[in-house]
C-alpha cells in the first residue's frame, strides 16, 4: 500500500469488501485506505466495479462482507449511522440528479435547512457563495431544465458543497457531458482540490486524473490491480492489464 | 410543436365508392335520429304546466314530446334533496363553493400547497354550513341532505381524505419491510377486488350490528368513511405508478445530501411523483364522482337518488327518461369539465417534460 502513512490516520478505510449483484461478483476483497485530504482517482473498464466501490462509501450500495470505516465510524445498517455519514460525504453523479421541481438555489439549500437546521437566509447565502465559486451565481433562481449540462453538473457540485462535506465522491462527473462542458466541470473540480477535502473520483479523463490525483487506482473485474502514485501509474504500470487499459484510452 | 400534431389524423370519408355509400348511409341514420330527438325534446315538448292541471298535459303528449315540466317543477328537489326550503341558500352556497374550488384547481398558477389546503377547508366549510347548529344557523340533520351538495361533498371530501392514506399505502407497498408490504398489498388488493357497493352495505348495515347500541355513528359519515377506504386503495395504485416514474437517481441524490427517508420522500420524491400522477388522479376522481350515486342503496339521496325519488311521486310516474336525462347531463357537465382539464394538464406536463 503506497503512501497512506504520509496522510496520517486514514479518512476512509475499506477492508476485504465483497459485493455481489445477484450472481455477479462486482467487488472482490477490496482493501483501500484513503488518507485525510488525499485525492484518489479510480479508473478501469466499464463494469469493473469502480462506481460500486465509491457508492459503498456513502452506503448507496451495501457491501456484502468486509469493513468500511468513514472518518472513524464504521458503516452498519443502522439508519442513524448512515444518515450521519452521508452528511459528511458529498457525492456528484454522472447524471447530475438535480431535483427538477426545485430551483438551483433551492436544490442547494434543501439539505442545509432540513438536515442541518440552518435558517433559510443563512442557507441561501451559503448556496449563493458556492454557486458563485462554481461560476453559476447568476443562474441561482432558474430551474435545472433551463441550464446547460455543464451548468447543471456545476450546480450539483455546489449542492454537495453546501453540506460542507469532508469527503467528496465523484462518480464519472463528466461522462454525460459534451466535450466543451467537460472542461468547465473538470476545472471546477481541480479548483476545489486545494480546499483540502478528501476526494475519490471515478473518471476516464486521464489528463485531469494526472492533474488531480495524489494516487491512482486501477480496478478490473472487481479487484484493485494497481494502486500507485500518478507518475508510476502512467509511466511504469506494474500490471499487464493496466498497460493494456492505458494504451486504449491514452 | 404545431397545435395540430396532437390530433388524430382525419379519417377519409369519401375515398372510394364503398366509403361514400357507408358515409351517406350512416349520415342518413344519424340525421333521422337527430330529427326525431329534436322533435321529441324541443318541438313537442311541454315546459310548463298550468297550476292545477297535474301532469295531464304531459300525459297527453307522452311518446310524442318530452315533459321537461317534470324537471322544471322538481329541479330544487333534485338538486338539493329534502333540505328545508327556507334554508336552501345553504346548499346553493355549498355548491358554488365546490364549483369555484374546481374552477380554481384548473388554474395552473394556483397549484400550490394552498390549493391542497383549500380542498380540505372547502369540505369542512360545506359540512358546517349544511349541518348548521352554530353561527346562528338552524341545525339540519344529515338525513335531509341530498342532491348535488351530497355528490360534491362525498366525492371531494372522500378524495381529499383518501389522498394521505393512499400515499402511505403506496409507499408501504414499496417498503423493504415484508410485514408492511404484505399488509399494504393485502389491503389494496382486497379493496380493489370487492365492488364499492359492498363496502357501502357493510358501512350501512353490517357496521351497526357489530357496535354497541350506545355508539351511533351518522349514516352519512359511515358512507363517507367507506368511500375514503375504497378511494385510498385506488389512488394508492395511481401514486405507486407515479413513484415508479421518479428515477432512482433522485432517491440517491436525496440520500447523498443526508436527507433521511421521510424528508427525502416528502421534499424530493412525492412532489415529482404526484405531479406525474395528476392525469390519472383526475380520472380516479371522475370515477368516484359518479360512484357516489351508489349511496342510494343505503338510503342516502345524492343527485341520482333525488332523481329516482321524483319518479316515485304518482304525478311523475313514467317520466323517467326526462328526469334521468337531466341527471345525466349534470353529471356529464362536471365530468366533461374535469376530463378536459386532465387533457390540458397532460399536454402541459408533456411540454414541461420536453423542456427538461
Amino acid at each position: 500500500m503506497t503512501g497512506s502513512h504520509r496522510w496520517g490516520h486514514p479518512h476512509v478505510e475499506m477492508e476485504g469488501v465483497n459485493k455481489w449483484f445477484g450472481a455477479l461478483h462486482v467487488l472482490r476483497d477490496v482493501t483501500l485506505q484513503v488518507g485525510r485530504g488525499e485525492r484518489i482517482v479510480i479508473c478501469g473498464p466499464s463494469g469493473s466495479g469502480k462506481s460500486t466501490l465509491i457508492r459503498c462509501i456513502n452506503r448507496l450500495e451495501a457491501a456484502y462482507s468486509g469493513r468500511i470505516v468513514v472518518d472513524g465510524v464504521e458503516i452498519t445498517s443502522d439508519r442513524k449511522t448512515i444518515d450521519h455519514i452521508r452528511r459528511d460525504v458529498g457525492m456528484v453523479f454522472q447524471q447530475f440528479n438535480l431535483f427538477p421541481h426545485l430551483t438551483v438555489v433551492e436544490n442547494c439549500t434543501l439539505a442545509p435547512v432540513r438536515v442541518k437546521r440552518m435558517t433559510r437566509t443563512a442557507a441561501r447565502d451559503l448556496a449563493l457563495h458556492y454557486l458563485g465559486r462554481v461560476r453559476i451565481g447568476d443562474q441561482a433562481d432558474k430551474y435545472p431544465a433551463q441550464l446547460s449540462g455543464g451548468q447543471q453538473q456545476r450546480a450539483a457540485i455546489a449542492r454537495a458543497l453546501c453540506m460542507n462535506p469532508k469527503i467528496m465522491l465523484f462518480d464519472e462527473p463528466t461522462s454525460a457531458l459534451d466535450p466543451e462542458a467537460v472542461k468547465e466541470v473538470l476545472d471546477t473540480i481541480v479548483a476545489l482540490a486545494d480546499e483540502g477535502m478528501t476526494m475519490l473520483c471515478v473518471t476516464h479523463e486521464m489528463g485531469f486524473a494526472r492533474q488531480l490525483a495524489d494516487r491512482m487506482i486501477f480496478i478490473d473485474g472487481g479487484r484493485i490491480l494497481e494502486d500507485s502514485e500518478p507518475e508510476a501509474f502512467f509511466d511504469t504500470p506494474s500490471h499487464e492489464r493496466t498497460r493494456a487499459f492505458l494504451s486504449q484510452i491514452l | 410543436m404545431t397545435p395540430d400534431s396532437n390530433r388524430a389524423p382525419r379519417v377519409p370519408m369519401f375515398r372510394d365508392r364503398t366509403d361514400a355509400i357507408a358515409t351517406i348511409a350512416v349520415g342518413i341514420v344519424l340525421a333521422c335520429v337527430a330529427y326525431s330527438f329534436a322533435r321529441w325534446a324541443v318541438v313537442h315538448a311541454v315546459w310548463h304546466l298550468p297550476a292545477d292541471a297535474g301532469s295531464a298535459p304531459c300525459r297527453a303528449v307522452k311518446g310524442e314530446g318530452a315533459c321537461w315540466a317534470v324537471v322544471v317543477e322538481n329541479v330544487r328537489f333534485m338538486l338539493f334533496g329534502s333540505y328545508p326550503r327556507a334554508e336552501q341558500w345553504r346548499p346553493i352556497v355549498v355548491c358554488l363553493l365546490f364549483v369555484s374550488l374546481y374552477g380554481a384547481s384548473l388554474v395552473r398558477a394556483l397549484w400550490t400547497r394552498w390549493l391542497l389546503a383549500l380542498w380540505i377547508a372547502d369540505s369542512a366549510v360545506a359540512v358546517v354550513l349544511l349541518r348548521g347548529g352554530r353561527l346562528g344557523l338552524s341545525e339540519v340533520p344529515t338525513e335531509f341532505w341530498g342532491g348535488l351538495p351530497l355528490t360534491f361533498l362525498l366525492s371531494t371530501a372522500g378524495f381529499t381524505l383518501a389522498l394521505p392514506f393512499a400515499v402511505l399505502l403506496a409507499l408501504g407497498r414499496r417498503s423493504g419491510l415484508p410485514a408492511i408490504r404484505t399488509l399494504c398489498v393485502g389491503y389494496i388488493e382486497v379493496v380493489r377486488g370487492v365492488p364499492v357497493i359492498t363496502f357501502l352495505f357493510m358501512a350501512a348495515v353490517m357496521f351497526p350490528l357489530f357496535t354497541p347500541a350506545s355508539v351511533s355513528i351518522d349514516k352519512l359519515l359511515r358512507a363517507q368513511i367507506a368511500f375514503v377506504m375504497v378511494m385510498a386503495a385506488y389512488v394508492a395504485e395511481v401514486i405507486r405508478s407515479g413513484l415508479q416514474a421518479v428515477p432512482r437517481g433522485q432517491y440517491e441524490a436525496a440520500a447523498s445530501i443526508g436527507l433521511p427517508f421521510w424528508p427525502a420522500m416528502i421534499l424530493v420524491v412525492l412532489p415529482q411523483a404526484l405531479r406525474v400522477s395528476i392525469p390519472a388522479l383526475v380520472n380516479t376522481f371522475i370515477a368516484l364522482f359518479k360512484d357516489t350515486s351508489l349511496v342510494i342503496v343505503i338510503g342516502l339521496f345524492d343527485l341520482l337518488g333525488t332523481a329516482k325519488a321524483v319518479l316515485v311521486d304518482g304525478r311523475w310516474v313514467g317520466f323517467g327518461v326526462e328526469v334521468y336525462l337531466f341527471a345525466a347531463s349534470v353529471y356529464f357537465v362536471f365530468c366533461y369539465i374535469v376530463s378536459r382539464f386532465s387533457l390540458r394538464l397532460e399536454q402541459e406536463l408533456r411540454r414541461a417534460a420536453g423542456a427538461a
